[in-house]
């Protein structure tokens, strides 16, 4: 009962956590208002004043339709600097040669020799740079926000007014081919449409052939009106080589092929759009704001002279969405209703006047119609949603309309100066900027109250974390007060929500969580505070000691500063050698460091240390290097933050595949395989130095046996993962299959060894022996009489031992058996050997998700995490009868170590560094992004805090472990060998956990107060990032730095709750399987009707030798059924 | 323990402080374009052998009064190249502290080393001017109840201040203000200093105040 009220209540607090992240993020994270209106032809956004009456002409509609027809080829990623041309005049400077500089040569001829049909512009992108925000930004003109972000894989249709829609709804035929994304966004609206799948970048080649298979067909057919082409090659390269790669190359080479071809095709009213939709970062990611993800390249052509003037030297910079407004009335349609851009005016010069006052006329007109649009729209939008800012929209309504009034006292005077027109031009585009900045600013909106109340019941749940979790390592805590308003609140709370179900009022979950978390909350509150004692201070309560304190707080306000939260990879180990060199430098201060003859004064008797120490201090002292070693080589897998342009990310983390040399590369590959072994082996040794591998049980088998086919199948998926390229063409196949067979394999062994340790978690070797093998003591031969006091000494005891034991001898004969003895194996170890088992099976699929020598980091994890429990232990004294302690400083430095395992896993972060490759290990070819692909990539990026969440309870478990270290050579003394025999040394042989067993009560408190304990370190993380992003919501870095780290923190949060009710759950079943195994034991032996006693032997390097001992405990429980 | 001990102390550490000062605008008279943020390592070198020097001077002040069996010449020059051991190893083990903490491995080894040189300077120094290359007695002086002097105390304090002021002069490091003085190392050595100081000051008036409290069992 106690177990599952520890369990509801961690579970509980996570809850509250939840709820307090959801209320915070629902008030936090950017929301636009979606308007559902449309543009129409037969309404035109204001009053028409054309110059010329172009109104009645056939087929026009806002503006006379310039072009027919459109073919709009988007290559993703292609950045502004991939089209830009190169021009040799430089005579002196060598050419730059980088695989992506001027393979685009096609671009640059057009330009010189067609300066009138062509221009290039470098397109400014917003963020987010993710593929399908940019399609809705290059569709509706508008400006998708940062929720989006996440889901751009699986994206949802257009609800907003787009081009497409436009298109279709003027009966034009839209042919697309090319990336899957259209498909969802924009569901049936093409007439004729070839999807290829867009999620595995690793392929380079499937979409961009596909397309390229039946593009002219289709473009010669001519059953299109327009055409949207979507190449993926480029953006695939990017991701999978990185722009510098030679692949990059022959990608560009491909494309400019591609862009000569069209061009060659192309009829005499049709007009070619070539655009990037984003660009990519130096290592070929997209997704934030950086310089070269915003910069695309666009690329306008005509057969007709369509500019009427040569292009630039440097190419101008637009706006992307500039892009929107501009096809819309080239191709006579009406401009998208939530357009904001602005159209590029040259493009409306009238070509064949040659007289410029026509040209500025036409671009003031098409200008015009673009204000008026967008005048509509802000009105509308302001009608609906406040949250545009009331002044600056008065300002630009103001600047409109005199605009506007401009335009028309130009119209009735039609020789108007050129001057005048000139500044109409300029006021229409000054509104147009305007309100595109007003947009920017504003829609990111926050609620300010939402955050305010997410900000406050995560700070109440710490307190409560904090409050509960002292009062548990009291000794006059129970569990009782902890369930009752637990239960009350949520009672509550669904009474609410059937009252406000019932009378009909629109439920929003956020805030039924949020209520209903306050409501339990602060009856618990209450009671724990009763129930605590409120008269304590409340300094008692704050994690001790200081130095602990200090650093929890110096992590808490390194949230608030973007520079911190960007070195975070060197900042949290920087904190955790601290802890590791206080805990060190504490251990000496309080003298258990070193053995006392090294510190001894010689004068005087005062410093004698508290206890002898348990460990030998060089011991301790190298455990603490080997510690710093560990993590200052973890340090070097690090990738860099794209902020910090001087640092330079490790070449270790990308995957063996896209090395070049095969020496090295074999090389690495042995090395990852040996770390594999090396982790293994590691396992194993430590489960037989505590005996935990001589059980029959089936899980202790599969450690045995499965384990290593574990890592044959990893070591054998790398092997085809880095050669795939490599293999010869008719094992493709087969290698294909393999790699994605093997994988699951792997995951396959792992979720049975998980099953099979959940199922008999019990890993104890019973052997039943007649008599106790130790009580036979060996005589040391002695001849001739004694001659001293001291051979009397000597003697007597052996003469009398050895009589005692012929008299039992003789009792046993006489018996048909002796007194049954059972000698348990390993019971000392059984919670910490189910634990470190699960970890192991957990590690190895999260292994396979990462690239391969992230192996190594895990091998690290695991020595680190060890090295840091026995120092810990070595800090951490027993108190025997309970209450248990969990100290924070062991606490604080297992979630740093989580955080520093975060990044030396090759992670940041951010959105574009996340490791979408992890989606399609052991995924065949599915239909694009799945839930399968989202918990892979999540497992990914979350694995060290699911590690180290679940191996949690082993900060309880592991001083106990280590006792086994301690007093073993404290002798009996001599004397009352009568005694012995009937109770043999019984303080000799350490109990190990099974001192945990002894107290339930206090073991579960345990268990609840590190829970709670570990809990807190990571809410007041989430707090701190809550309250950063809240605080600066202003600040410059606030989506680029703070929002994004509050994102991971909140997932890292959620992963890591659940991680450790998981790992306290095993820790319980474990608890629960060794009572049943005693029960079995002794009703087994009751049935034989034998005086039994239970005999429990410690594990170790003695476990061969079988020791055996009484088990107070044991004969406890041999007691309870009977009773 | 008597008020002039401490008032014996308190002098001794203004001279160490008088000597960093004097680190700073001395230099500037022989070198040109000498300042502590440009010609860092210079004043590094330049500071650690001021301070050096006056804990000698004060060391063959203050203890003139030893034995004549420990005044005999092989022992003197044995003690004194044990010292330098000492130093010397302290200045690679600091080193090694440092890149463990992460300080870079093969660039800037000259800045880490000098780090470790002039963190050396306030800590070891002091401890080998005060107890000698005695390793036992540093390990029972920085143990709790383990000083027996007013002198001991205070060398608890400053060495302790000295290694939070370095590790504070960490902080500032990831910062983007741009300063020069957020280059590696300089933060951290200027943290030292700063820290050493604070020790220097606080210690004579710490253990005025608690001079009733405090009780040593030698003296």
């Amino acid at each position: 009962m106690q177990k599952i009220s520890v369990l509801l209540f961690l579970a509980w607090v996570s809850f509250l956590f939840y709820a307090g992240i959801a209320l915070f993020t629902s008030g936090f994270l950017l929301t636009r208002l979606e308007l559902n209106n449309h543009s129409s032809c037969q309404e035109p956004p204001g009053p028409v004043f054309l110059p010329w009456g172009s109104q009645g002409e056939p087929g026009a509609c806002w503006m006379a339709s310039r072009f027919p027809r459109l073919v709009l080829v988007v290559i993703d990623a292609l950045r502004f600097d991939f089209a830009k041309p190169q021009f040799s005049h430089v005579s002196g400077e060598p050419p730059v040669s980088l695989p992506f500089l001027g393979k685009l040569s096609s671009l640059q001829r057009i330009l010189e020799s067609q300066p009138h049909h062509a221009r290039l512009y470098q397109s400014k992108v917003d963020p987010p740079t993710t593929t399908m925000q940019r399609i809705k930004a290059l569709t509706t003109g508008s400006l998708p926000t940062f929720v989006d972000a996440g889901s751009n894989f699986a994206s949802y249709a257009i609800a907003e007014d787009n081009l497409i829609k436009q298109l279709t709804s003027t009966g034009r035929r839209v042919v697309f081919m090319g990336d899957e994304t259209w498909n969802d966004l924009f569901p049936g609206a093409f007439s004729q449409a070839f999807f290829f799948p867009s999620f595995d970048v690793r392929d380079l080649h499937t979409v961009d052939s596909g397309i390229l298979e039946r593009l002219y067909p289709t473009m010669d057919s001519g059953e299109w009106d327009v055409l949207i082409i979507h190449f993926l090659g480029v953006d695939h390269c990017g991701h999978k080589h990185g722009p510098h790669h030679p692949e990059m190359a022959k990608k560009l080479s491909q494309m400019d092929q591609v862009i000569q071809g069209l061009v060659e095709h192309l009829e005499n009213d049709t007009l070619l759009v070539v655009t990037g939709d984003h660009g990519m970062t130096t290592n070929g990611n997209h997704g934030g704001d950086s310089e070269l993800e915003n910069s695309a390249a666009l690329f306008l052509y005509s057969p007709t002279a369509l500019f009427p003037s040569a292009p630039p030297e440097e190419p101008e910079v637009i706006p992307q969405i500039s892009l929107v407004p501009t096809l819309a009335l080239l191709l006579g349609l009406p401009i998208p209703f939530g357009n904001i851009g602005e159209v590029i005016a040259e493009v409306f010069s009238e070509v064949e006047d040659s007289q410029p006052h026509f040209s500025a006329l036409a671009q003031a007109s098409a200008l015009h119609l673009n204000a008026q649009q967008v005048s509509r729209f802000l009105h509308t939008y302001s009608a609906v949603a406040q949250d545009l800012q009331i002044k600056e929209l008065h300002r630009l309504q103001n600047l409109f309309s005199k605009a506007s009034a401009d335009y028309q006292q130009l119209l009735q005077s039609p020789q108007g100066a050129e001057a005048a027109l000139q500044t109409v031009i300029t006021e229409l585009q000054q509104f147009l900027r305007g309100v595109r900045a007003m947009c920017i600013e504003s829609w990111a909106r926050f609620s300010l109250v939402r955050m305010a109340g997410g900000a406050a019941l995560l700070a109440a749940t710490c307190f409560l974390c904090l409050l509960v979790s002292q009062w548990a390592a009291s000794p006059g805590f129970s569990f009782h007060p902890l369930s009752i308003p637990m239960a009350w609140g949520l009672i509550g709370a669904i009474v609410c929500a059937g009252f406000l179900a019932a009378t009909g009022l629109k439920l929003d979950l956020v805030v039924l969580g949020a209520m209903a978390a306050v409501g339990s909350l602060l009856p618990c509150l209450w009671k724990v505070w009763i129930g605590w004692g409120s008269k304590r201070p409340l300094a008692a309560l704050l994690p001790m000691p200081e130095p602990v304190l200090l650093l929890l707080l110096i992590r808490f306000a390194g949230f608030f500063s973007d520079s911190f939260v960007i070195a975070e990879a060197r900042a949290a180990p920087f904190l955790l050698v601290s802890l590791i060199l206080l805990l060190v430098a504490q251990l000496h201060w309080e003298g258990k460091l070193l053995p006392p003859k090294l510190v001894t004064v010689p004068r005087f008797g005062f410093l004698t240390p508290t206890g002898p120490p348990r460990h030998n201090g060089l011991h301790t002292l190298g455990l603490g290097g080997g510690l710093l070693l560990c993590i200052r080589l973890a340090g070097l897998f690090h990738r860099c933050p794209e902020e910090t342009p001087a640092c330079s990310s490790s070449p270790w983390l990308s995957p063996l595949a896209s090395m070049v040399g095969g020496r090295a590369k074999n090389l690495w590959y042995g090395a990852c395989v040996g770390a594999l072994v090396a982790l293994l082996a590691a396992v194993r040794l430590w489960l037989r130095r505590y005996g935990n591998l001589k059980s029959p049980e089936p899980p202790v088998l599969f450690v045995r046996w499965g384990l290593p086919l574990m890592v044959l199948g990893t070591a054998a998926y790398w092997a085809l993962a880095s050669g795939a390229d490599e293999a010869p063409p008719r094992l493709r196949a087969l290698v294909a299959g393999a790699s994605v067979m093997l994988p699951r394999a792997v995951a396959g062994l792992a979720a049975s060894g998980l099953m099979l340790l959940l199922w008999r978690p019990v890993t104890v070797l019973v052997k039943a022996s007649t008599g106790a093998p130790r009580t036979r003591t060996i005589l040391t031969p002695f001849s001739g009489p004694p001659t001293s006091q001291a051979d009397l000494d000597y003697v007597v005891p052996q003469i009398y031992r050895h009589m005692q034991e012929e008299f039992r001898g003789r009792l046993e004969r006489t018996k048909s058996q002796g007194p049954l003895t059972v000698a348990a194996y390993q019971l000392g170890s059984v919670y910490s050997a189910a634990v470190v088992t699960a970890l192991t099976f957990l590690a190895f699929p999260l292994l396979l998700l990462h690239a391969e020598r992230i192996s190594l980091v895990f091998l690290l994890l695991f020595l680190q995490s060890f090295l840091l429990l026995h120092l810990l232990a070595a800090g951490i004294p027993i108190t025997t009868p309970g209450p248990f302690t969990v100290p924070w400083q062991a606490v604080s430095a297992w979630a740093f170590m989580a955080t520093q395992t975060f990044y030396s896993t090759g992670h940041q972060p951010v959105f574009p560094a996340i490791h979408w490759h992890a989606a399609f290990v052991g995924v065949s070819e599915g239909p694009g992004f799945t839930w399968l692909s989202a918990l892979l990539v999540g497992s990914n990026t979350f694995a060290s805090h699911l590690l180290f969440a679940v191996g949690c309870p082993l900060l309880l478990l592991w001083p106990f472990l280590c006792e086994s270290q301690g007093p073993r050579k404290r002798r009996q003394p001599p004397g009352n060998e009568a005694e012995a025999t009937v109770r043999p040394e019984e303080e000799e042989e350490p109990l190990m956990e099974m001192r945990l067993r002894d107290a339930p009560h206090h073991f579960n408190a345990a268990l609840l107060q590190l829970g709670l304990k570990y809990l807190f370190v990571l809410g007041i993380q989430i707090l701190a990032s809550a309250l950063a992003a809240s605080i600066l919501r202003r600040h410059l870095m606030v989506w680029k730095v703070f929002a994004p780290k509050f994102i991971f923190e909140a997932m890292g949060f959620i992963v890591s709750s659940v991680g450790l009710c998981l790992g306290i759950a095993l820790v319980m079943r474990v608890d629960g399987a060794v009572s049943s195994w005693f029960r079995q034991l002794v009703l087994s032996h009751q049935r034989a009707g034998e005086q039994s006693s239970l005999v429990y032997t410690g594990a170790g390097s003695s476990a061969r030798e079988a020791q055996s001992y009484l088990l107070p405990s044991c004969s406890q429980e041999l007691l309870r059924p009977l009773t | 323990m008597k008020d002039t001990d401490i008032k014996r102390l308190l002098y001794a550490h203004l001279l160490c402080i008088f000597s960093i000062i004097l680190s700073i605008f001395i230099p500037s008279f022989f070198l040109e374009n000498f300042s502590i943020l440009e010609t860092h390592l210079t004043w590094l070198c330049i500071c650690s052998v001021f301070v050096t020097a006056v804990n000698l001077i004060l060391y063959l002040v203050v203890k003139s009064n030893t034995s004549s069996k420990r005044s005999s010449l092989s022992y003197k020059v044995t003690r004194f190249l044990k010292c330098c051991i000492y130093l010397l190893l302290s200045c690679f083990s600091f080193h090694v502290v440092f890149v463990l903490y992460g300080a870079p491995l093969i660039e800037l080894v000259l800045e880490t080393f000098l780090l470790a040189v002039i963190l050396s300077t306030f800590t070891t120094v002091p401890c080998l001017c005060l107890l000698g290359p005695n390793f036992k007695a540093w390990l029972r002086v920085f143990s709790r109840n383990g000083v027996t002097s007013i002198w001991e105390n205070s060398l608890q304090i400053t060495t302790i201040s000295s290694f939070i002021g370095t590790w504070l002069g960490a902080f500032p490091i990831p910062l983007d203000w741009g300063r020069p003085w957020q280059e590696w190392p300089i933060s951290c050595t200027l943290g030292a200093t700063f820290g050493y100081v604070a020790g220097l000051v606080i210690s004579p008036l710490w253990i005025y105040w608690n001079r009733k409290k405090l009780t040593y069992k030698s003296n």
